[in-house]
C-alpha cells in the first residue's frame, strides 16, 4: 500500500536538467530497497520555480528538494523513505525556518503572493492519467454545463466572469462566444491557440504540459456553448512533450466517452484534433492561425470578417489562448461571482507570467492582476542577481513594451499597461537590470520580427526592415542627428497600416524604449557610447598601465593577437585589430583592462 | 461517460490515496520511529502494518516517519497525534498489535493503555 508520493516535475525546463534520469534512478533505487510497493513516483508538470530544477516534492511530509542530482538519490531514498529523515542539504532554503525546522512551501517568498488557477494542477497532478485530473474535481464542469446548464446560461455566466483573452488582447471571452453563438446553426468550430511563439514565454506551454485535459475540457465546455462539435488545438512542433501529453489526453478523454458521441449521455457530441505549427511567428495571429490549419501559407486575412463569424474553413469559430480556456472549467464550478472577487475590476482573474532574464527565481508564476511589477520582481522573483540595479522589465515580448523604474509600482492590468505604453500580452515578463542596452533590447526584438514579418503586406515587410537598418546604424554608431524623430514617425506608420497584429505591436519596443529612455538613444547618436556598455562599435578595452603586471595572460587568450608587450612590462591593446570579445578582460586578475 | 454518477465514482476512486499530497493536513497523524534503532527492533512491518490497516479501513489519517527520539530500548515506538488532543506513545510495537491500534485507538477513540509508553515503565 502506498504511503508516499514523490512528485517530480517533468515540464521542459526540468527535462532539460536532467529528471527523467532522476525518475529512472528513484524507480531503481525503491526497488533495491524493497520500497516499490510503498513509494509512487510521478511525473507532474511545472512547479514554476525552474531556476531550481530539478525539483521534487515529498508527501505526506511535504518535503521539497532543489537541484537534485542522479547521485543524491540513495541518500534521499535511504535516508528520507526509509528512516524519516529529511536531506536537509537538498532542501530548498527558504522552506527551512531559522530554528530548522522546514515550512510550507506556500509560505516562501516565490509561492506566498501567488494564486494558482490555471495552473492549479501543475506540478500537481500526473498529466498522463486522466484519474488524477479527475480527482481534483476534472470534468465536472462540462459534466454540470451538459446536464444543468443551457448554451445560453453558459455563455452568461462566462459573461458574468469579466474573462479576457489571455493570449494578450483582453477581448472578453464570453462576448466572443455569444458572437459565435449568435450565427445561424451549422457547422461550426472551436480552436486553442497554443501556437506561443514571444521569445521567453513558456505559460501555455506549461499548461499543456502539466494539465492538457482541463484544456480539453474548456474546449468541450466552448463547444456546447456555441454549438460546434468539433475542435483543433494548433500547438507548436516545438513544444514535443506538451504534444505528447496532448496526444496522451485526448486518447484517455475518447476512452472514458468524456469527448466524442453523446456525452453524459446527452446528445451534445465533441472531439478534438490536434494541428501542429511549423514554428512561424505569425500563425499566433488568429487568422493566420486558422489558414494554417486549413493547410495553406499561414498568412493572415484582413479583418471583419471575423472568425466568430467567418472563422476556420469559412466557418463560425471561437478561437481562445490555452491559459484562457485553463479558467474556463474553474470559473463553472466555483461561478462567476468568485472569479469577479480575483484581480481588479476591469481585469478580474489571475495571470501567469514566464519570469525571465536579470532575475534570481526564473521561472513560471501566477498573481491575482493588479498585483505590481515591484511585488513580482523583489518579492516573488527574488529580485535582481549581483546586487545590480533594476533598469526595466519588458512585457509582450515583441509586441510589447518596456516598463521603467518609476512604473514599477502600477497595479498590473490590461489598461495600465497599455497606458504606460507596453501591454500585457501573453505573458513573458524579461526583466534588464543597469547592464542592459535600452537600443540593443528594442534592436533584439525589431530582429525578430524583421526574420517573422510574413511579407504579406508592405509596411510591415518593408517598414519594418528600414527600422531595423536604422537601428543596426545607431548602435555601430553611425547614427545621424533626426534618426530618432524619423524612426517615431516610420513606428506609428507601420502601427497605423500593417495588416495583422504582428506589424501593428511590431514597433511597440522601439517606441517605448525611445519613450522612456530617449537619452541612450541621444548616447549614442550624438556621444558616439553606449551608457550600457553593450553595443561593441562604441566599446574600447584598454590596459590600464599602472595596474598591468605584464603576466602576458590576456595576450595569450586574444584569439586575434591584439595584444602585445613583454613580460613584466605593461601591455597594449591594438584598437585596429580589436574584435572587443572581452576575453582579455575576463582573465585579467588584476581589474587591469576597462572598456569605456 | 454516460453520467455525472460515474464521473463522481471515478474520482471517490481516484481520490484515495492522493490525500497523501496535502501537507496541510489537520487531522490524525501516526508516526512511527525510523531510525536505525527503530528498524533494527522491526519497525518496518509496523509501518507496513499501519499503511495497510489504515488503507484498507478508509482512514483518513496520515502515516509518516521519524528519527530517533531517545527511547531505544522502548522501540518500536509509535506516536499518535490528534488534534487537540494529548500525544500517545505505543512502544514495543509489533504488526499484530499495530492492527489493534488501529482498530481499538483510530476508529474506537480508545487508548490501548497497555502497549503505551505509561504502561512499560511501571
Amino acid at each position: 500500500m502506498v504511503r508516499s508520493h514523490i512528485l517530480v516535475c517533468g515540464g521542459t525546463g526540468c527535462t532539460s536538467s536532467n529528471s527523467p534520469a532522476i525518475i529512472q534512478a528513484l524507480n531503481e533505487q525503491l526497488e533495491k530497497s524493497g520500497l516499490s510497493e510503498e513509494v509512487k513516483v510521478v511525473r507532474t508538470g511545472c512547479f514554476g520555480l525552474c531556476a531550481l530544477g530539478p525539483i521534487m516534492i515529498v508527501y505526506p511530509e511535504g518535503t521539497f528538494y532543489s537541484r537534485v542530482q542522479v547521485d543524491d538519490i540513495p541518500e534521499i531514498v535511504e535516508e528520507h523513505l526509509l528512516k524519516g529523515r529529511i536531506v536537509t542539504r537538498l532542501v530548498y532554503d527558504e522552506t527551512v525556518k531559522p530554528s530548522g525546522e522546514v515550512a510550507s512551501l506556500d509560505d516562501t517568498g516565490f509561492y506566498k503572493k501567488q494564486m494558482r488557477v490555471a495552473l492549479r494542477n501543475c506540478g500537481v497532478i500526473d498529466p498522463e492519467n486522466i484519474n488524477e485530473y479527475i480527482a481534483y474535481d476534472g470534468y465536472q464542469a462540462l459534466g454540470k454545463v451538459l446536464t444543468q446548464m443551457t448554451p445560453e446560461q453558459v455563455i452568461e455566466e462566462i459573461k458574468a466572469s469579466g474573462l479576457r483573452g489571455r493570449g494578450g488582447a483582453g477581448f472578453p471571452t464570453g462576448t466572443k462566444w455569444a458572437f459565435a453563438a449568435a450565427q445561424p446553426k451549422g457547422q461550426k468550430y472551436v480552436c486553442c491557440n497554443a501556437d506561443e511563439g514571444d521569445p521567453g514565454a513558456f505559460m501555455d506551454r506549461s499548461v499543456l504540459e502539466g494539465d492538457p485535459h482541463a484544456v480539453l475540457e474548456a474546449m468541450a465546455i466552448a463547444g456546447y456553448a456555441i454549438g460546434a462539435d468539433k475542435g483543433f488545438i494548433y500547438v507548436r512542433a516545438e513544444y514535443p512533450i506538451a504534444v505528447h501529453r496532448l496526444e496522451i489526453a485526448i486518447k484517455q478523454a475518447r476512452e472514458l466517452g468524456l469527448l466524442g458521441n453523446n456525452i453524459f449521455g446527452t446528445d451534445f457530441s465533441f472531439d478534438v484534433e490536434l494541428r501542429l505549427g511549423a514554428g512561424a511567428f505569425v500563425c499566433g495571429e488568429e487568422t493566420a492561425l486558422m489558414t494554417s490549419v486549413e493547410g495553406n501559407r499561414g498568412e493572415p486575412r484582413p479583418r471583419p470578417p471575423f472568425p466568430a463569424v467567418k472563422g476556420l474553413f469559412g466557418k463560425p469559430t471561437v478561437l481562445n489562448n490555452v491559459e484562457t480556456y485553463a479558467n474556463i472549467p474553474r470559473i463553472i464550478l466555483l461561478g462567476a461571482d468568485w472569479f469577479r472577487n480575483i484581480g481588479t475590476e476591469k481585469s478580474p482573474g489571475t495571470k501567469v507570467f514566464a519570469l525571465g532574464g536579470k532575475i534570481t527565481n526564473t521561472g513560471l508564476v501566477e498573481v491575482p492582476m493588479g498585483t505590481t511589477l515591484r511585488e513580482i520582481v523583489e518579492e516573488i522573483g527574488g529580485g535582481i542577481p549581483n546586487g545590480k540595479k533594476f533598469k526595466a522589465a519588458q512585457t509582450g515580448g515583441p509586441s510589447g513594451g518596456c516598463i521603467p523604474a518609476k512604473h514599477l509600482d502600477v497595479p498590473i492590468d490590461y489598461e495600465n499597461l497599455s497606458a504606460i505604453g507596453s501591454m500585457m500580452g501573453s505573458g513573458g515578463l524579461i526583466v534588464m537590470d543597469e547592464d542592459s542596452c535600452m537600443v540593443d533590447i528594442a534592436r533584439f526584438f525589431l530582429e525578430f520580427t524583421v526574420d517573422e514579418s510574413c511579407g504579406k503586406c508592405t509596411p510591415c515587410r518593408i517598414g519594418t526592415k528600414r527600422l531595423l537598418e536604422m537601428l543596426d546604424r545607431i548602435v555601430e554608431g553611425k547614427g545621424k542627428p533626426g534618426d530618432i524623430e524619423k524612426m517615431e514617425e516610420l513606428c506609428y506608420y507601420i502601427k497605423e497600416n500593417a495588416l495583422c497584429g504582428l506589424g501593428q505591436t511590431a514597433p511597440n519596443p522601439v517606441l517605448s524604449t525611445i519613450r522612456y529612455f530617449r537619452d541612450e538613444y541621444e548616447a549614442h547618436i550624438y556621444q558616439k557610447t553606449c551608457p550600457a556598455k553593450v553595443c561593441k562599435s562604441l566599446l574600447r578595452y584598454t590596459i590600464l598601465p599602472e595596474k598591468c603586471a605584464g603576466c602576458t595572460l590576456c595576450s595569450r587568450v586574444c584569439p586575434v593577437g591584439a595584444i602585445t608587450g613583454t613580460v613584466k612590462n605593461p601591455h597594449t591593446i591594438n584598437h585596429d585589430k580589436c574584435i572587443k570579445c572581452g576575453a582579455c578582460m575576463e582573465k585579467c586578475r588584476f581589474g587591469a583592462i576597462v572598456k569605456e | 461517460m454516460k453520467s455525472l454518477e460515474e464521473l463522481m465514482a471515478i474520482r471517490e476512486k481516484a481520490r484515495q490515496g492522493m490525500g497523501i499530497r496535502n501537507d496541510k493536513f489537520e487531522g490524525t497523524r501516526v508516526v512511527v520511529g525510523m531510525a536505525t534503532c527503530g528498524i533494527a527492533a522491526g519497525a518496518r512491518p509496523v509501518l507496513q502494518a499501519l499503511v495497510d490497516e489504515i488503507a484498507k479501513e478508509k482512514l483518513d489519517v496520515q502515516v509518516g516517519q521519524t528519527g530517533c527520539i531517545g527511547i531505544c530500548q522502548y522501540e518500536p515506538v509509535v506516536e499518535v497525534f490528534e488534534p487537540g488532543k494529548e500525544k500517545v506513545t505505543y512502544v514495543k510495537m509489533t504488526p499484530e498489535k499495530a492492527i489493534r491500534v488501529v482498530h481499538k485507538h483510530l476508529i474506537g477513540g480508545e487508548v490501548v493503555q497497555e502497549y503505551t509508553i505509561g504502561q512499560a515503565r511501571k
